[in-house]
């Protein structure tokens, strides 16, 4: 079974996995961050985004054993505890969540957006927000709350 | 899942070796297709080989005649790429589009080639852009390359390294995707080079990617969407599934294609 190595929320972490665990399974039962949801597992939702090397990436459809060497942030990295980090105050004054199961995702490919395009158009958010799927709020107020959180990211 | 025993291997020597030694060994690249497949026990290898720990294998190289793109770059970097962009814009414009921003991250063009999804969308470059698939032991020009659904004329064992393309006088890709999946319900790449058109769909037919013979002549002729006018591929090789009948398919194809050349001869 390999031994991995890896950097997850700017903490090092030595585990041994089966060849066979998904990254998101590692992040949720080894590691007990829960934040990650799995949601399809069929990588078409997007509620199981983390950044692997500063990249989203669905982690039902990574092996743990890829991501050895890497380094992983999820949701639970945005903020202290009780706190929210600019992206996630936007999510919550635009009520860009109804039920809040694919909220960590979205936020998650947000924060990757923004990284990238720190000023994107409408257009951009929602070419950007393709790989996530929400069955509650009809997309229009995340949008908003990613454009808003954008703007507070830019200062 | 069944379980596997994962090797990651730093150079192509071994990673061949780690395949002729397993009974049941199976490559992984970005794992877009492979991890899903493994889900589903529609395979059961008893050794996974990540080709992710060779480095040689990933990266992107122009020359004067065009881009080298190794096998395990990730289809973000070549939509990225200023090298791709420049000389084939077509190809970073098509790798923008397929699956969503996740899938861009992970997924890899050797091993959406070793693949050949029907509905894939690279298949459809390589075979407009008459691109040569290179490998650990030959080089395959494009039309011997694909063979048939998920089928391709990869022995046993052997590794796409690089593919290379040769930039065309104009091109452009237009597709039609499912909404869900973002899979091409119908895909079209046209190339105009000095040698002539070519034009490729992906999505549609029954055997995989495939030229589209009567276009690609009127479109020599005369190089314009009119041209297509009253052309259509007889839809009785084309797949009917819960998605789209073959004679929608069929529709499909002519209006990408048309759409395709407009954009192709408008950015000329």
């Amino acid at each position: 079974m390999p031994d991995i190595t890896l950097n997850v929320n700017r903490q090092a972490v030595s585990k041994t996995v089966e060849g066979r665990t998904l990254l998101v399974e590692f992040i949720r039962e080894t590691l007990g961050l829960t934040g990650t949801h799995m949601g399809c597992d069929t990588s078409q939702c997007g509620a199981c985004v983390v950044h692997l090397d500063g990249k989203p990436v669905k982690s039902c459809t990574v092996l743990a054993a890829q991501a050895d060497g890497a380094e992983v942030k999820t949701i639970e990295s945005l903020a202290p505890e009780g706190e929210m980090n600019p992206m996630q105050r936007a999510f919550h004054e635009h009520h860009g969540l109804q039920c809040g199961f694919c909220t960590p995702g979205m936020v998650m490919t947000a924060m990757a957006l923004v990284a990238e395009n720190p000023d994107p158009t409408e257009a951009q958010v929602r070419h950007g927000l393709e790989g996530n799927i929400c069955r509650c709020t009809g997309y229009q107020n995340i949008v908003a709350a990613v454009l808003d959180g954008a703007k507070a990211m830019r200062g | 899942m069944q379980d596997f025993h994962f090797t990651r291997p730093d150079d192509l020597a071994a990673a061949g070796q780690a395949h002729q030694a397993s009974d049941d060994g199976a490559y992984m690249a970005g794992g877009q297709t492979l991890i899903p497949v493994l889900k589903q026990g529609l395979a059961m290898p008893e050794d996974v080989i990540d080709l992710n720990g060779i480095a040689d294998l990933s990266g992107i190289e122009a020359d004067g005649h065009g881009i080298t793109i190794g096998a395990t770059t990730r289809h973000a970097s070549v939509a990225a790429s200023e090298a791709v962009c420049q000389a084939i814009p077509a190809l970073a414009d098509l790798a923008g589009r397929i699956g969503d921003p996740q899938v861009r991250n992970r997924g890899t063009i050797g091993g959406s080639l070793a693949n050949n999804d029907p509905s894939a969308d690279y298949p459809a470059a390589v075979l407009a852009l008459n691109a040569t698939v290179v490998t650990d032991r030959r080089e395959i020009a494009a039309e011997a390359f694909f063979d048939g659904l998920f089928t391709t004329n990869l022995n046993e064992g052997e590794i796409i390294t690089r593919v290379r393309f040769a930039a065309p006088d104009r091109a452009a890709y237009e597709k039609f995707p499912n909404p869900a999946s973002r899979y091409a319900l119908v895909g079209v790449f046209v190339a105009q080079t000095a040698d002539g058109v070519r034009v490729a769909v992906t999505g549609a037919g029954q055997d995989g990617v495939f030229r589209a013979a009567e276009m690609e002549t009127a479109l020599a002729d005369s190089f314009s969407a009119g041209a297509l006018d009253g052309i259509a591929v007889p839809a009785d090789d084309l797949m009917t599934d819960m998605h789209a009948a073959a004679d929608y398919r069929a529709h499909l194809i002519t209006v990408m294609a048309k759409r395709a050349v407009a954009r192709a001869a408008a950015t000329a």
